[in-house]
């Protein structure tokens, strides 16, 4: 029982006799379940090679997809710009989902809404829903623009955005020159990075495409930086930082750091920084655009050639070193100006951190998920560290992904025994590291259950998460670090190193058995 | 010359597939490159091209590599008589599945695959009868088809589909750039057929482009699977297809349709000797009711 002057939390809680006796009556009395013997027989059998085997060959299922639905993504790049409320036309409880999905990685309040289409909509097409939604929307919030994606309920019915945001202004509920972007984004197709790519589309297009004329590349001295869908607030911090110190002026087109990093001082805000209006009209004019995530924003590259006519030159993401490198040399070849000392020392330093702790990584063999940017880049940077990628899984890659990441892998003694899954989800990614044991895996909070189901095993079975991804729920504060350039590769670098200590460590605690190796130096 | 893309509608079963093949055919037959997308799940709109029963429609490859994101563009683009490119969308079997969802993945699909070259003059969506849901109003959507042409004949229920059609038509034509560009009347060979029509052409603010008139050559063709136009290029009936395509070329009238009421329709069919003029005393009343009376 609790007691009024010693509460517990439900973990110790339900450790105490009593609870323990009372689950144990409601298992054996009503659940109805098999027996210790035979839950621990299938938990077995679930971790063999014959499982795995029979585990690929699911065809109907996809269990734990490791990728969410494209308005998330949508919703994330909405945020992005200024005084911006992101507006998603289709049912209440999908809008709900991307709140607390974004409340519980990044700890700050989600501002979104949903123009709550239920039964009757679905029969009559949700036309009604979006001329009030968007008049209140407005009306309450006051936000300067309003960017509208989908639901899939919306998008089964087939409404047509662009059709219904004309008629709302038609109908006067809003003004004209009220800025409305939109995207589709169906879930049943692509994942969270399409959903970013095609609302990012549908914000430009809205600013740009009726006023190209006049427009002169190169003319506002600027350069556009497109991050694609981007969760650590410290990669849009450190791409700024990087361009001003070699003098760059810059745009980063979709920009949430401020709107998801406010501070506690009484005053909510329900709005903070973000892209202007001004600064999307304006980037056309600038010297080029570069994208950060280039396998995830296909849409954007199709737009930025095609009616802003720029080069937007190839760069891979620019994570660990060869490809922080290369996308500082990018930078300097179009704007002509020079890369700082400050940066050749930091890369220096980096270097520097390597080779300290280049002992500990050597030959590790890790295994990771997540988005196809993240983890090609990841893979790159663990390589790099002489880490040995085992498994790489993508849910949301596709050929073009493998192949890209086959030829990467091919450049380096590291990726020899690298094995890529492209589609494959989580219960897959378990069996593997069930059945072919890594080190450690990379990953999002989702793997804690991985995690638990190789210790289960045995200690000698077990992988540590290390986490980097999206999303982190069960940790506090990672989403405010950084991945990307030399800054991005040194906290990385700190953490996988500390991550291998910690489980030495661990390993060596044993008294008179193991902790001849319990080293105070290591 | 810029690319021009057509709809075309119409009741079920007036021959929206037929006249579509034909009058595609005398466009190719004339040197113009065109395409033609099927917009039915019965994905019958292409085999009078395509010499076949049915062409594998977008969906069902899709569903066959798991996704449409599988597929390339000449997986599920064939070419026919003249050069026409063609496609299905497809769909569900009947009572199933949602296949207004599948035109709009369809479409996306051809558009994000770059199917729409610029060496292209026309394309032309084959819809499914009304205009039934969302999805069905896709090729009418903005930057999609710009000109709607409805199949109709002098049959009641041929006229009220048309009249319904023009009811969607302006939903979003008020808002966008789509127009109704003719309707085409495909001759049952009722009374007064022709004049009917264009009066409700008129009435709906629009024109008759063309009355093709019922042959048998067209059956002679399709069990063959051809059009005309390449069965038996010198039939009269051929030449038909082909004053249609040039006037469909040479089309400048485009108008935001003004839908008529039931009442009004009713009036113009009663004009026409199609329908009785109404006798209310008779509403209701049971066969021995009226008997006694």
């Amino acid at each position: 029982m609790q007691k009024a002057d010693d509460i517990k939390p439900c973990y110790p809680l339900f450790r105490q006799d009593e609870y323990k006796e009372s689950l144990g009556n409601k298992k054996d009395n009503f659940e109805e379940g098999h027996d210790a013997a035979k839950v621990l027989e299938t938990f077995k059998w679930t971790t063999t090679m014959e499982y795995r085997e029979l585990n690929f060959k699911r065809e109907a299922l996809t269990v734990n997809p490791a990728k969410a639905c494209q308005p998330l993504g949508a919703v994330l790049c909405a945020l992005g710009f200024e005084k911006t409320l992101p507006y998603v036309h289709g049912s209440q409880g999908c809008v709900a989902y991307f709140r607390t999905y974004f409340n519980r990685h990044f700890r700050e309040p989600i501002s979104c809404v949903s123009d709550s289409m239920t039964e009757d909509a679905a029969v009559f097409g949700g036309q009604k829903n979006m001329i009030d939604g968007l008049e209140n929307a407005i009306a309450l919030y006051k936000p300067e623009m309003i960017a509208v994606s989908t639901t899939c309920m919306a998008e089964v019915i087939g409404d047509d955005l662009n059709a219904f945001i004309l008629n709302t202004k038609k109908a006067g509920n809003i003004p004209d020159e009220f800025p409305v972007p939109f995207a589709h984004t169906p879930s049943f197709v692509g994942s969270h990075v399409t959903g970013w790519d095609g609302m990012f589309e549908g914000v430009m297009r809205c600013f740009t495409v009726n006023s190209m004329e006049g427009k002169v590349i190169g003319s506002n001295g600027k350069l556009n930086i497109v991050p694609g869908f981007e969760t650590y607030l410290g990669n849009y911090r450190v791409i700024h930082r990087m361009l001003d110190e070699m003098g760059v002026a810059h745009t980063m087109l979709s920009d949430p750091t401020e709107v998801l990093d406010t501070p506690a001082d009484g005053q909510f805000r329900m709005y903070a920084g973000g892209t202007t209006q001004a600064e999307v009209k304006d980037a056309p004019n600038a010297i080029d655009t570069l994208m950060l995530q280039p396998l995830q924003l296909d849409k954007t590259r199709k737009y930025v050639e095609g009616t802003w006519k720029h080069s937007a030159p190839k760069i891979n993401i620019p994570m660990g070193l060869e490809w922080t490198d290369e996308f500082l040399m990018k930078v300097s070849e179009l704007t002509g100006k020079p890369i700082p000392a400050s940066l050749a020392k930091e890369r220096g330093r980096f270097v520097d951190m390597m080779t300290d702790s280049h002992t500990w990584l050597h030959g590790k063999k890790i295994s990771l998920y997540g988005d196809p940017d993240f983890v090609m880049g990841m893979t790159k940077f663990l390589t790099e560290l002489g880490i040995e990628p085992l498994h790489v899984l993508c849910n949301n890659g596709s050929k073009k992904w493998t192949k890209a990441m086959q030829k990467m892998l091919d450049e380096t003694p590291y990726g020899k025994n690298t094995q890529l899954f492209a589609g494959a989800d989580l219960w897959h990614f378990r069996s593997l590291v069930l059945t072919e044991k890594p080190d450690f895996m990379i990953g999002n909070s989702y793997a804690k259950f991985i995690q638990r189901d190789t210790l289960a095993l045995g200690k000698e079975f077990e992988v540590p998460l290390i986490r980097i991804g999206f999303p982190i729920f069960d940790r506090h504060h990672l989403h405010r670090s950084t991945t990307l350039g030399y800054e991005g590769a040194m906290q990385m670098l700190t953490t996988l190193t500390n991550a291998v200590l910690e489980r030495l460590d661990e390993e060596t605690r044993g008294m008179g058995t193991t902790d001849y190796n319990h080293d105070l130096v290591r | 010359m810029a690319l021009r893309q057509c709809a075309i509608y119409g009741k079920g079963g007036i021959g929206k597939s037929t006249t579509t093949q034909n009058l595609v055919a005398a466009l190719a037959e004339s040197g113009k490159k065109v395409m033609i997308v099927g917009c039915d799940p019965k994905a019958d709109s292409t085999r009078l091209i395509l010499h076949a029963k049915a062409q594998n429609s977008v969906m069902e490859l899709a569903a066959e590599a798991g996704s449409v994101e599988d597929l390339e563009l000449e997986d599920v683009l064939s070419v026919g008589y003249g050069g026409i490119k063609c496609v299905e969308s497809g769909g569900p079997e009947p009572g199933v599945g949602c296949a207004g969802r599948g035109v709009i993945t369809a479409i996306n699909f051809l558009e994000e695959e770059g199917a729409y070259d610029d060496a292209l003059d026309f394309v032309f969506y084959d819809v499914l009868g009304d205009v039934v849901c969302g999805g069905f109003a896709m090729p009418i959507r903005e930057n999609k088809a710009q000109e709607i042409y409805i199949v109709c004949s002098g049959e009641m229920m041929a006229m009220y589909a048309a009249n319904n059609i023009c009811k969607g038509i302006v939903k979003y034509a008020n808002s966008g750039s789509v127009r109704l560009a003719g309707l085409i009347c495909n001759s049952r060979q009722t009374d007064r057929e022709d004049e009917l029509i264009i009066a409700l052409a008129e009435k709906l603010g629009s024109q008759m482009i063309h009355f093709i008139p019922r042959a048998n050559a067209v059956q002679h063709a399709e069990i063959r699977r051809m059009t005309v136009i390449e069965f038996d290029p010198t039939h009269k009936q051929a030449d038909e297809y082909r004053s249609l395509a040039k006037k469909i070329v040479d089309n400048k009238n485009f108008v935001i349709p003004t839908p008529i009421t039931m009442d009004e329709l009713e009036e113009l069919l009663m004009e026409f000797g199609i329908m009785e003029v109404e006798d209310t005393t008779i509403i209701g009343k049971k066969a021995s009711e009226l008997a006694v009376a």
